[in-house]
């Protein structure tokens, strides 16, 4: 078992005869994901990676039954490949795309909340199943099957926790990067619920950074409902206020979405915070001992 | 982007948000001429004196030099030309710069007095719009106290603050500006042009694709008249591609210059204040990094993110910007591989290293991920005065030892 997506996943990507399109579905076709096809508009019905290009969502989703999508579109087109993803009836749209505006994403979250459908990012490295299924950017070596559940906003961090899961032996059910902007499809309360109700996910890694209050909304739900572990990581204790750093959304404002105010509520629920990111693995480690 | 007052107000003015009146001086005698122009006879007249920073709390503000405020009610050309002579070219600072030692003024904005006498009662007012992250809407801010920090109000008086959120499907409605004029406790004409006002200011935030847009204080005039005194407007970075039109207005000398330098490298770098360097790939990664040296007892002199493109240029881009910092004593690089192989960004520092030539401090380059022996193994052998380490615990040792 697994959450978003496993071997069964029907993938497509959209931007796919584009430049990271391209790259990233060799390597998804590499690690063994299910791509059926792609979108690229006015390239239908020719062949790329001998899979089939179609010019509208719609058309790959009724030919190929796909079920998940990847967008690698660039940032001024991403909303609107979003919203037809949506349409066209896709389950589970992951969005790797940076740099898309405000505005536009006010609009696709509002379109996505009335339909039913999962988005997971913009601005995130995608999401993994170890060993079934891989639909983002991130390096499919590092992972293992396992019994670890990591949700993160950010990229690089997250592949950190990853490394250090699997050196302890433990490995992931999946791995989740639910993205670094302000307005996100997938929150962290979002993930953490579904990693609590998966039977083969036994403990919950749990990441964030300064700025907005996801990561507190989820302590308080986990407080009440957490059936496993939860080992915690807030990144940027140094970060100066009023500054963007780097992720769009990573940003302290009027004194709110600090580092240490999200640790104390992170701590006060129960979650195993630590202080650096050295020490999530051992801590999981640990957690999953004292529990057995 | 933040902008400039001088430059919001005129934007918003363009969406039929009524302003305070003014112009903008750069030198003193500018400026006199400039108060002239404002007045019929300006003898005897008042004038407001603002300095143009992005930093807030101009108001209660030093300058320096001089010890001048950085806002000034000023009366007559004489008056005027003191204020400016405070004002222009000396350094303010504000509770908002103040840990950057504060901003040096280029420019003054003039305005005429708004505060003059009437039937009305004067009063000032607050209000802002900005994206609720929480429910992903954009939401309108107003209180009844205003020229106060609304984060004050929020925890003294909460009940003095209005918010109205908006629904995307349908956009900004007219009852929602009727909730928010009553809200303030406007009336008669004054509740009129409150009306006309907020639904306006709204155009102006969607027109602009702001990220924030605060008007405090927003002012009743003795004659009913609702006008913006002051301004803050911040564009969303990922939308200026679609307006040409503001490129002109960012403004490079309220940046860090080290900043500006190293954004002309499409380098994601922040200066701060500390004294181990750090240069990383991503931004989370990156921020961790900063958290791990002050832990080691250091303190992070900058964030950096090179992103996935962490080659021999960007690495040496990298350096030359950290290295300008005078305070850095060692530089932490942190990659993760991932799709970026750690041998090739090994061979990238080695080889920037030796394009630089001499680096004064010491070096740790933590590589972990794909390649990540052979990179270590690169670092190693290549005779400079560079550490590798493989996990972050070595890399915080490293830093460590390198301080001590």
């Amino acid at each position: 078992m697994s959450i978003l997506v496993n071997k069964d996943s029907r993938v497509i990507v959209q931007g796919f005869t584009g430049k990271e399109g391209s790259f990233h579905a060799s390597q998804m076709i590499e690690y063994g994901t299910q791509l059926v096809g792609g979108v690229t508009p006015n390239k239908g019905g020719s062949l790329h990676m001998e899979r089939p290009v179609f010019n509208t969502v719609s058309d790959a989703v009724k030919t190929t039954r796909a079920n998940v999508s990847v967008i690698f579109v660039p940032p001024a087109f991403a909303a609107d490949a979003i919203m037809e993803a949506a349409d066209a009836g896709v389950e589970v749209i992951i969005c790797i795309t940076e740099g898309i505006p405000i505005k536009d994403m006010i609009y696709v979250k509002s379109y996505i909340d009335d339909r039913n459908v999962t988005l997971i990012g913009p601005n995130c490295p995608g999401v993994i199943t170890p060993g079934e299924c891989k639909v983002g950017i991130m390096p499919g070596f590092i992972h293992n099957p396992g019994k670890i559940g990591i949700v993160s906003r950010s990229g690089t961090l997250t592949y950190e926790a990853v490394d250090q899961v699997t050196k302890q032996g433990m490995g992931q059910s999946t791995c989740v990067g639910i993205g670094g902007d302000p307005i996100i499809g997938s929150t962290h309360l979002d993930i953490v619920k579904l990693f609590n109700e998966d039977p083969n996910t036994e403990g919950i890694v749990m990441i964030g950074e300064i700025g907005g209050s996801n990561e507190e909304i989820a302590a308080e739900w986990l407080h009440d409902n957490a059936t496993k572990p939860v080992v915690g990581f807030i990144a940027g204790r140094t970060a100066p206020p009023g500054r963007r750093m780097g992720h769009a959304g990573a940003i302290i404002s009027g004194g709110k979405g600090t580092a240490s105010a999200k640790m104390d509520v992170m701590e006060a629920c129960g979650i195993h915070v630590v202080d650096t990111p050295a020490a999530i693995g051992l801590t999981m480690a640990k957690a999953l001992g004292a529990k057995v | 982007m933040k902008l400039h007052e001088y430059q919001a107000k005129e934007i918003i003015k363009g969406y039929g948000v009524p302003i305070q009146n003014g112009v903008v001086a750069e030198k003193v005698e500018d400026a006199v001429a400039a108060a002239k122009t404002l007045y019929d006879d300006p003898e005897g007249k008042f004038f407001v004196v603002k300095a143009q920073i992005h930093a807030g709390g101009r108001g209660k503000g030093t300058v320096t030099e001089t010890g001048a405020k950085g806002v000034i009610v000023a009366k007559g050309i004489a008056g005027v030309k003191e204020a400016a002579e405070g004002i222009l070219g000396g350094t303010l600072v504000t509770i908002q710069n103040e840990a950057t030692g504060g901003s040096k003024v280029n420019k003054i904005f003039i305005g005429e007095d708004m505060y003059y006498p009437g039937e009305s009662e004067r009063k000032e007012y607050y209000l802002s719009i900005t994206l609720d992250r929480e429910t992903g809407r954009d939401v309108i801010i107003a209180s009844s106290e205003g020229g106060m920090n609304i984060e004050e109000v929020a925890e003294h008086s909460p009940e003095k603050i209005v918010k109205e959120w908006i629904d995307p499907s349908v956009g900004f409605q007219a009852f929602q500006a009727r909730k928010i004029a009553y809200g303030l406790g406007l009336s008669g004409t004054a509740f009129k042009n409150g009306v006309k006002f907020i639904t306006n200011l709204y155009k102006a935030y969607q027109g602009t694709d702001a990220d924030m847009l605060e008007i405090n204080p927003m002012f009743k005039t003795a004659d009913d008249k609702i006008i913006a005194v002051d301004c803050k407007l911040s564009i969303d970075g990922n939308a200026l591609y679609r307006h040409k039109d503001f490129e002109g207005l960012r403004d490079k000398a309220e940046e860090d210059a080290l900043e500006v330098e190293a954004s002309e490298f499409d380098l994601n770098y922040i200066k701060l204040d500390g004294n181990v360097g750090c240069m990383v790939n991503g931004a989370g990664l990156a921020m961790a990094t900063m958290d791990m040296i002050k832990l080691s007892g250091g303190d992070p002199a900058n964030f950096l993110d090179v992103g996935g493109g962490a080659n021999a240029v960007t690495v040496e881009k990298g350096f030359r910007i950290i290295l300008k910092d005078p305070n850095v004593k060692a530089i932490l690089v942190n990659i993760f591989g991932g799709i970026v192989r750690c041998d090739r960004v090994a061979n990238g520092v080695v080889e920037a290293y030796k394009n630089i030539g001499e680096i004064p401090v010491p070096i740790i380059v933590r590589l972990q991920g794909t390649n990540a022996e052979l990179g270590a193994k690169i670092i190693d052998e290549s005779g400079l005065k560079v550490t590798s380490a493989t996990t972050l615990a070595q890399a915080a040792a490293r830093v460590k030892e390198a301080l001590s």
